[in-house]
């Protein structure tokens, strides 16, 4: 039966034991290392942009070159930094938080991080092979015509994009068949951990959208490569379709940025309140509606652009009545709060820092949904103002608090308590005088993206104070650092249940098991692991955190080859592609997608479990 | 009640039996009863949706946009066409034909369906081979008379200065090398450049279809493909049909709508 080339690594160690890992902890553990570092490379990037513009008329940069910087931080930020730090979480905790053992394609995961990997890597080397790309993270059309942009900038751009996609795919793929099929007996939907929920949804945002923007850089990718005519405007090609195909991806993919952070904030305000989330269904239910009106508000990026009164009409109404599901969530978890018997642990901090920064980037958001008052904001530093205060004030506080939560999970040690409150004191301190003075400088008509500007425009103070601000964020942020570094290596030691939670990844021991159930749980209600230590019901047996005891008997899908190699094939394909017009990359391009052929077909024929050589184990 | 807890616990001490020894196997336990597979290909069909649904999109934002020939109607074969999609169209039959084979247990049954699908399946992409050449050498010829007269496409009529004094019939248009100038290829314009797009992305799907076909044809000869594995032959069913759905849209869209009258031109 067994075709593998390769022979199959069934007890790997060190670095082996990673390569070819299909664990679904390890693999979250990797993503959040690989998110981290990019969401840093991404910060070092926003430091030249804050260095640059904190006077007015300095020449830190060339204007060249902050096109690039602007490009590279959007798309890192974005892409490889805050939804693979989503990632990290989905991939650690969904398995846990439902009571399965992994999630239902292991090898497909593997793919997901490798492939990610690839694409995070190929976007970043630009830098060093000839310029980053420059056209914005929306890469608008036709700035990215050959034309306008002969560098391989653009190309570096769509093409590690396009592997990026392929990497969410496949994990999103994963997690709704995970989530719909491998939940523990007794966890129906409506007892789901709101987390759960919104990966959930997420998911199937990820899966409907990210086609339509493979479709869009195809239709760039073809422009530049074999000179068609899509966004010729020579030809008749109009670069409007182009930003509706790329807000009609873009803005699902704005609730695919701040869904799991509402169900981070959902899981963390409950368990540090001590009361259940306050109206579960409605927090479910407002989740899937954000989710499904998340498809009809995305003209509302184009306001200006001319589209009429009727349609600018309608994506205001609809932009409107978004804020609604998004309100009713915000409410509940206030209701939460409310009466609750609340400890201000860090992680706790940061969720109430989401939750009032998250405010006002929703007040912003809804005062440019009126499309009046946008045609005054867009393309202001206004709206820099707001997404950084729903993205930075949204997600990445978000993804602090999941991050001071899980992690004596994940490592079996608490985080400093002390160092987490000065860390979070400084972030959001930082952020609030990196970006609040920004709407002022938007509303005095400062636009976006321009390198420089004159010192008689008024713009001096508020420029000068949000570079201040940009030196406290990373002061807070590298205490994030040392605070992780240090509670790795000397943290306090964390039992299983460090916070008295509520769910089921907090019935096992930390860092959980590799099988992490013995026995697959019974689920009764909403709180499990609550209800089980309240009201004592033993159905949730709590499993043995004997790490290689092998008296249990379960037997793991076996590690894999293929899927590092099929990320490999997709990696070298993509640097091939990028240099199409010489015949070398025809050559690496074609190399590539054979090894990825390869790796497929052999990954295909390897069963989950090799029947002959498991038994050594 | 505490007997009836008993009982709940009791039966879910079963499904626990059942999640840990038959973890990884075909049949393993899911919450809903579904296996994982087939909810994976049903996603990915939903997703595929999603990318046909953009590229057609694109090509009725652009349809009539056109600023230079060939269009549609200068190139399309309908009957020719009709042919290739009954052909597909045919292979749907067939798929089906084959996975009750390999139900019934008949491999003999399964490797005769499965070979003609994928035959089938090659020869609506030869369909589309000669199809695609086809467009890319369309040369115009037409009778100097006939210019004005309203019987000439309007690509045609855009070549009425060839008829210079003394020529009776143009016969082709080429360059002083001699190449055709009246091909249409994905530079020529927006039709050329949507229509290969769409086509071509289908085309990919066909062949990535026939290649999967193949590939159970001939595992089955190793043993790979039984009755109990079934379920590898559905899911290339799954794939099969929606490529063949998919079809159906593009054929009425871009070639029914592209020579009949009546799809708005704006």
């Amino acid at each position: 039966m067994t075709t593998s080339i390769l022979s199959r690594p069934i007890h790997p160690t060190g670095l082996w034991a990673w390569l070819t890992t299909i664990d679904h902890k390890r693999i979250g553990i990797l993503y959040g290392v690989t998110a981290f570092i990019m969401f840093l490379s991404g910060g070092i990037e926003a430091m030249y942009i804050r260095l640059q513009l904190a006077a007015p008329e300095q020449e830190l940069v060339s204007p060249e070159i902050y096109s690039q910087l602007f490009t590279m931080h959007g798309t890192t930020m974005i892409f490889l930094a805050i939804m693979p730090m989503g990632a990290a979480f989905f991939n650690y905790l969904i398995p846990l938080q439902i009571g399965a053992r992994d999630v239902a394609f292991p090898r497909l995961n593997a793919f997901s991080y490798w492939t990610f990997l690839g694409g995070a890597v190929m976007l970043k080397s630009s830098w060093f092979l000839g310029g980053a790309p420059n056209a914005g993270w929306f890469g608008y059309a036709p700035i990215t015509s050959s034309a306008y942009n002969p560098g391989h900038g653009i190309d570096f751009w769509i093409l590690s994009l396009q592997i990026l996609g392929i990497a969410s795919l496949a994990a999103a793929f994963n997690f709704i068949v995970t989530i719909i099929n491998l939940r523990a007996p007794g966890m129906s939907l409506m007892r789901m951990p709101i987390f759960t929920w919104m990966t959930f949804v997420t998911s199937i945002l990820l899966i409907l959208a990210f086609p339509v923007i493979t479709v869009a850089l195809i239709e760039v990718m073809f422009d530049r490569f074999f000179g068609t005519n899509f966004f010729n405007v020579g030809a008749g090609g109009q670069p409007l379709l182009w930003q509706h195909l790329f807000w009609v991806f873009g803005h699902p993919e704005v609730y695919i940025l701040i869904l799991p952070a509402l169900g981070i904030i959902a899981e963390v305000i409950p368990t540090f309140s001590k009361k259940p989330l306050f109206g579960y269904p409605v927090v479910v239910l407002s989740g899937v509606v954000i989710g499904f009106m998340g498809w009809m508000v995305w003209s509302h990026h184009m306001f200006t652009v001319g589209l009429g009164p009727v349609a600018n009409s309608v994506f205001a109404v609809t932009t409107m009545a978004i804020a609604v599901p998004t309100g009713v969530k915000i409410f509940n978890y206030i209701a939460t709060m409310w009466k609750g018997s609340i400890s201000l642990t860090t992680s706790m901090l940061y969720a109430i820092g989401f939750i009032f920064l998250f405010v006002i980037g929703g007040l912003s958001g809804v005062m440019h949904s009126s499309a009046a008052s946008d045609a005054q904001q867009q393309d202001t530093y206004f709206i820099v103002a707001h997404l950084h205060y729903v993205l930075f004030g949204g997600s990445i506080m978000a993804l602090g608090s999941g991050i001071y939560y899980w992690f004596p999970k994940m490592t079996g040690r608490l985080m400093d308590e002390k160092l987490g409150k000065l860390n979070f004191l400084l972030v959001f301190i930082g952020m609030n005088v990196t970006f609040f003075p920004m709407h002022f400088l938007g509303l005095d008509g400062m636009p976006r993206r321009i390198y420089t500007y004159d010192s008689d425009m008024g713009w001096n103070l508020w420029n000068a104070v949000s570079s201040v601000g940009y030196l406290i964020l990373a002061l807070g942020v590298l205490i994030l650092i040392v605070n992780i570094i240090w509670s790795v290596l000397s943290g306090e030691k964390a039992d299983g249940d460090p916070w008295d939670a509520r769910t089921l990844e907090w019935s096992m021991s930390s860092p959980p098991p590799e099988y992490n159930f013995e026995h697959i749980p019974i689920v009764h209600g909403i709180d499990p692991y609550w209800e089980q230590k309240r009201e004592g019901l033993s159905t949730v047996p709590i499993s043995g955190g004997s790490g290689d005891d092998d008296s249990h008997g379960i037997h793991l899908p076996q590690p894999s080859y293929w899927p590092l190699l099929a990320s490999l094939g997709l990696f070298v394909s993509g640097y091939g592609l990028v240099y199409l017009s010489s015949s070398i990359g025809l050559v690496v391009s074609i190399i590539g997608a054979a090894i990825t052929m390869v790796a497929v077909y052999a990954w295909s024929f390897e069963p989950v479990n090799d029947p002959d050589e498991g038994e050594g184990h | 009640m505490i007997q009836m807890k008993a009982k709940v616990i009791k039966g879910a001490r079963i499904l626990q039996e059942a999640v840990t020894t038959q973890h990884g196997t075909d049949h393993e336990y899911t919450t809903t009863g579904l296996n994982h597979r087939k909810l994976l290909m049903w996603a990915f069909l939903g997703s595929d949706c999603m990318f046909f649904g953009s590229l057609i999109a694109t090509y009725m934002v652009y349809y009539g946009k056109s600023k230079v020939g060939p269009f549609p109607e200068d190139l399309f074969s309908i009957p020719i066409t009709s042919v290739s999609t009954f052909v597909l169209l045919m292979s749907s039959m067939s798929m089906v034909l084959a996975y009750a084979a390999i139900r019934k247990g008949s491999l003999k049954g399964f490797r005769v369906w499965i070979l003609s699908t994928a035959l089938m399946g090659m020869t609506f992409l030869a369909f589309q081979v000669f199809e695609f050449y086809e467009f890319a050498n369309h040369e115009v010829h037409f009778d100097c008379s006939q210019v004005g007269t309203g019987n000439l496409s309007a690509f045609e009529e855009s070549f009425q200065n060839e008829c210079i004094e003394g020529v009776t019939t143009v016969d082709g248009i080429h360059d002083s090398d001699g190449n055709n100038l009246t091909g249409l290829t994905p530079k020529t314009n927006l039709f050329g450049t949507t229509f290969f797009t769409l086509t071509g992305f289908h085309g990919a799907h066909v062949t990535l279809g026939v290649i999967w076909l193949l590939s159970l044809f001939f595992y089955s000869f190793r043993g790979g493909v039984t009755r109990e594995r079934d379920l590898d032959v559905d899911l290339a069913a799954l794939y099969w049909h929606f490529v063949d759905i998919v079809w159906i849209v593009i054929f009425t869209v871009v070639y029914l709508f592209g020579v009949f009258p009546g799809f708005p031109e704006s």
